[in-house]
């Protein structure tokens, strides 16, 4: 009996996706100039284990193409091959098509075959070439791509973007002016999916566009144009008369068609479906579906909800169980008391799981920029250097679905406006290569992404003016810096003074900032001439996991977040002095910092009042440092944030509330709200 | 298709928390200050003895802390105060009824503290009398009806009036009352 292999399918996928994740991680490592013989190896060794896998499971154009992958990267791996910067490009791209490749198996859309075979082929030049400068440098007569220079020809355009094609950042516009620039342009306007006024989502985009273009142009030029698009619409290019398409190297000449990757929307792949295509095993692999590329199964998040309550209650039960364990007498007792305390450990452990599972490490969204940013900085002539940090912070779910798009904006505006030309940089003094910066971190019970650059910087001036010139702000209104840089965030607003396809700085800012708005965070920037400028994202905790440090205030507890916390300390008797009467402070590292009392804050009948019987807790909030006064500091534990607006409404001074290991509620402090409080009370 | 002014009891069923003329609905009745009152049964999530609350800063006075649900946070709230009643200790036998206001896709739970609860019974909508009028209409506007059932009038209470109000309105009084304690220096 043979063996039914198409159970291994998914194990095969999950591994080999996973092997070209690293072989993508460990090329952009690389060091063209001294390559580091480990990464050659970890590359060659993902290539060779996707073509025996590929093999086994009768694969055989993904085998066919690995081999030849693996061939070029035997020859650099035994030194016979020197590294050219073509190479790292030709492996990436190389990635690209075989990840199309097992998704196409998958059943997912399927890739151009022409595309695999210019790939192969000139990967087979690569290694042919050897030495020299390989790819680039390939003979015309043998690009199974349209010549240059080719007579006018007439490409027809089929280019209908998403519905939520703007949201993206996207504007169709521009790649229309961009189209034209490449030859005699003429456009018609497909208003048939327009809906009434009524029903009109001013957010989206109804229309599609079909276009011919004469001139002397390619295909490849064509789709760069589209490069941003890619994903967000449903794009056809074709050349009727099909002289240009020279015969691909595999294939009987197919007209160049293709599909861009329709993603989204089923049964939206262009009528003409490219004939010879990748296209097969569709119902093989069916349990797929869309996901099981990561290892992983997706469970609603009401389901984890669910099951931390259930954990919850099970932790008060246990609690309760303890309790009268203590109170029991008999032989039986002592190994009942040893049981529950098993059981109390188990419990802490299975509530910790539970807990974890909503959340995920930024890394998750981060993992994306190194390709994008090498990318874009390569199609722009820049240099730029990417640093990340913090992403081991850990961010729920849903927050970290939504946060990429924005991120994702604020790093391709960084490349494309905030970073110079290297010469400028040079002529500036600065280095030739730009730093972007990501980063993560849980600050002040928010947590805080940052997109920085040093970059030029926001050009105050130039935005001033490009907000008079079209009427945001009168010729006579002065505003300060904050509200200057304020105005980015204003629909429409760009001060790209061309407009690019990448990004235009304002083109998609007031969408970022709702995006994020819609997750209860908000978006400050701030910028200094030639030297930078830096977005930072406050998300707040709702959603997250917190450190806290419990304290007692008279039989209440609360818990203060960990990140906020600067010292606890407790203070000698007469080292307070008192301002004005009413409030009181002390000294801390040489700065006088005000106390804040809770339990007068909360009207709470607590056990100390003076000062020195207590404790303080010296937290940050608002930029503010203040003595927290408080009975007594409790454990430090992680927390899970509850909403209190869900049944009730939002408090003052309160950011959410927790479910002690008790059963019992704990709210958790916000502590610029707290201080913004105390200072509505000083001014009264 | 015009739906007709009386509806008979089937339609009544398919639609249980329409008001309809002469359906009937079960009520599930409580004491509180040797008094009987009622609240459809429907809106009753569960029922639990009482246990010490967590106190939330600047709350109305008849809003007593907030407790822990099965994992939701929960105001609970004195029915005591909140109808002027006198206070009392609260006992073992104190009961917390959880009830749920609907509010367009938004529901919101919270928990009222009784003294007991007595009884599920059915009430006919065209035994329910309405409260007559005495004092203001403020304090009666809580009240849907009065209804006699062994003997003993119940006071059949609209939470969405008695509660529902002022917890969607609970933000603005809450900073009202922030800006009161923002005000007055403590002591």
């Amino acid at each position: 009996m043979s063996l039914d292999l198409t159970q291994f399918h998914d194990a095969f996928f999950q591994e080999s996706f996973e092997a070209l994740d690293a072989m993508e991680a460990a090329l952009l490592t690389l060091d063209v100039t001294a390559p580091d013989p480990e990464i050659i190896h970890t590359i060659f060794r993902a290539a060779h284990s996707i073509k025996g896998g590929s093999a086994t499971f009768g694969f055989s154009d993904i085998a066919s193409f690995t081999h030849s992958l693996e061939t070029l990267l035997d020859e650099v791996r035994s030194q016979r091959l020197t590294v050219s910067a073509a190479i790292p490009d030709l492996l990436l791209k190389s990635i690209d098509v075989i990840r199309d490749m097992l998704r196409a198996v998958q059943g997912k859309p399927p890739v151009e075959l022409q595309r695999i075979a210019d790939l192969q082929l000139d990967l087979e030049l690569a290694i042919a070439h050897k030495s020299a400068a390989p790819a680039a440098s390939q003979p015309p007569e043998q690009s199974a791509r349209p010549a240059h220079g080719a007579a006018p020809m007439r490409w027809q355009i089929s280019f209908r973007p998403y519905p939520q094609f703007f949201a993206r950042g996207n504007d169709p516009l521009r790649m229309l002016r961009e189209l034209a620039a490449l030859g005699q342009l003429d456009v018609r306007t497909d208003v048939s999916q327009l809906p009434t006024l009524a029903e009109l989502d001013p957010q989206a985009c109804h229309l599609a566009w079909s276009m011919e273009l004469t001139g002397e142009t390619t295909e490849e030029a064509i789709r760069d144009v589209f490069d941003w698009a890619v994903g967000e619409c449903d794009l056809d290019i074709r050349c009727p008369e099909g002289v240009s398409s020279s015969s691909g190297p595999s294939a009987a000449p197919p007209p160049i068609t293709s599909v861009a990757e329709p993603k989204r929307t089923d049964g939206a792949v262009p009528a003409a479906e490219p004939p010879h295509t990748l296209e097969r095993t569709r119902g093989e692999a069916p349990s797929l579906g869309g996901f099981g590329d990561s290892g992983s199964i997706r469970v609603s998040v009401e389901k984890i909800d669910e099951l931390m309550n259930a954990v919850g209650e099970l932790v008060i039960t246990q609690a309760m169980l303890s309790q009268l364990g203590c109170n029991l007498d008999g032989p039986a007792a002592e190994p009942l008391r040893s049981g529950l305390g098993q059981l109390e450990r188990n419990m802490r452990e299975l509530q910790e799981s539970v807990m974890r599972v909503r959340m995920l490490p930024i890394s998750f969204v981060f993992s994306r920029f190194p390709r994008m940013v090498r990318d874009l900085a390569q199609r722009l002539e820049k240099q730029v250097v990417l640093r990340v940090t913090g992403e081991h912070t850990e961010l729920d779910k849903t927050v970290l679905e939504k946060i990429g798009d924005p991120l994702v904006h604020l790093v391709r505006n960084s490349i494309d406006h905030g970073i110079e030309r290297p010469a400028a940089r040079v002529a500036a003094g600065k280095p030739a290569a730009g730093t972007i910066h990501l980063d993560a971190c849980h600050r002040g019970g928010n947590i805080a992404v940052e997109v920085s650059d040093d970059g030029a910087g926001l050009d105050r001036d130039r935005i001033l003016a490009k907000a008079r010139e079209r009427g945001l702000v009168g010729a006579s209104d002065t505003l300060t810096d904050e509200q200057a840089l304020e105005l980015i965030f204003l629909p429409g607003f760009s001060t790209a003074d061309q407009t690019t396809d990448i990004s235009g700085r304002g083109v998609g800012m007031d969408v970022v900032r709702r995006n994020i708005k819609e997750l209860g965070g908000k978006i400050e920037v701030s910028t200094a001439r030639g030297r930078g400028s830096r977005f930072v994202i406050t998300l707040p905790l709702t959603l997250a996991i917190v450190d806290g440090q419990s304290v007692a205030v008279g039989r209440e507890t609360y818990i203060v977040p960990l990140t906020s916390i600067v010292e606890s300390l407790q203070l000698k008797a007469g080292s307070v002095n008192r301002l004005s009467g009413q409030s009181e402070v002390f000294t801390f590292r040489g700065h006088y910092l005000p106390v804040i009392r809770l339990h007068q804050l909360f009207g709470v009948e607590p056990r100390v009042r003076e000062l020195h019987e207590g404790l303080v807790v010296v937290v940050e909030g608002e930029g503010e440092r203040v003595g927290l006064f408080v009975d007594d500091l409790l454990g430090q534990q992680q927390v899970v944030i509850k909403s209190l607006d869900a049944n009730y409404g939002h408090v003052a001074g309160v950011s959410g509330a927790t479910i002690l290991g008790d059963g019992s509620v704990a709210l958790i402090l916000d502590l610029p709200g707290l201080i913004r409080m105390t200072r509505l009370r000083a001014a009264a | 298709m015009l739906e007709p002014e009386t509806a008979g009891p089937s339609s009544a069923t398919a639609r249980p928390s329409a008001e309809a003329e002469s359906a009937s609905r079960q009520v599930l009745t409580f004491v509180l200050g040797g008094e009987t009152y009622g609240v459809d049964i429907l809106r009753v999530q569960e029922i639990r003895g009482w246990s010490a609350v967590t106190k939330i800063p600047r709350a109305p006075q008849h809003v007593l802390g907030v407790l822990n649900l099965r994992g939701a946070i929960v105001p609970i709230v004195d029915l005591r105060t909140r109808l002027d009643l006198e206070r009392v200790e609260y006992t073992a036998v104190t009961v917390i009824i959880v009830l749920s206001i609907v509010s367009g896709t938004a529901r919101r739970d919270f928990g009222v503290v009784v003294d007991g609860v007595s009884d599920v019974v059915d009430v006919k909508s065209s035994e329910v009398r309405p409260p007559p009028e005495i004092g203001s209409s403020a304090a009666t506007s809580y009240i849907r009806g009065l209804v006699t059932i062994a003997e003993r009038m119940v006071v059949l209470l609209d939470i969405d009036r008695l509660i529902g109000a002022e917890l969607s309105g609970l933000e603005a009084s809450a900073d009202r009352a922030a800006e009161r304690a923002a005000a007055a220096p403590y002591g």
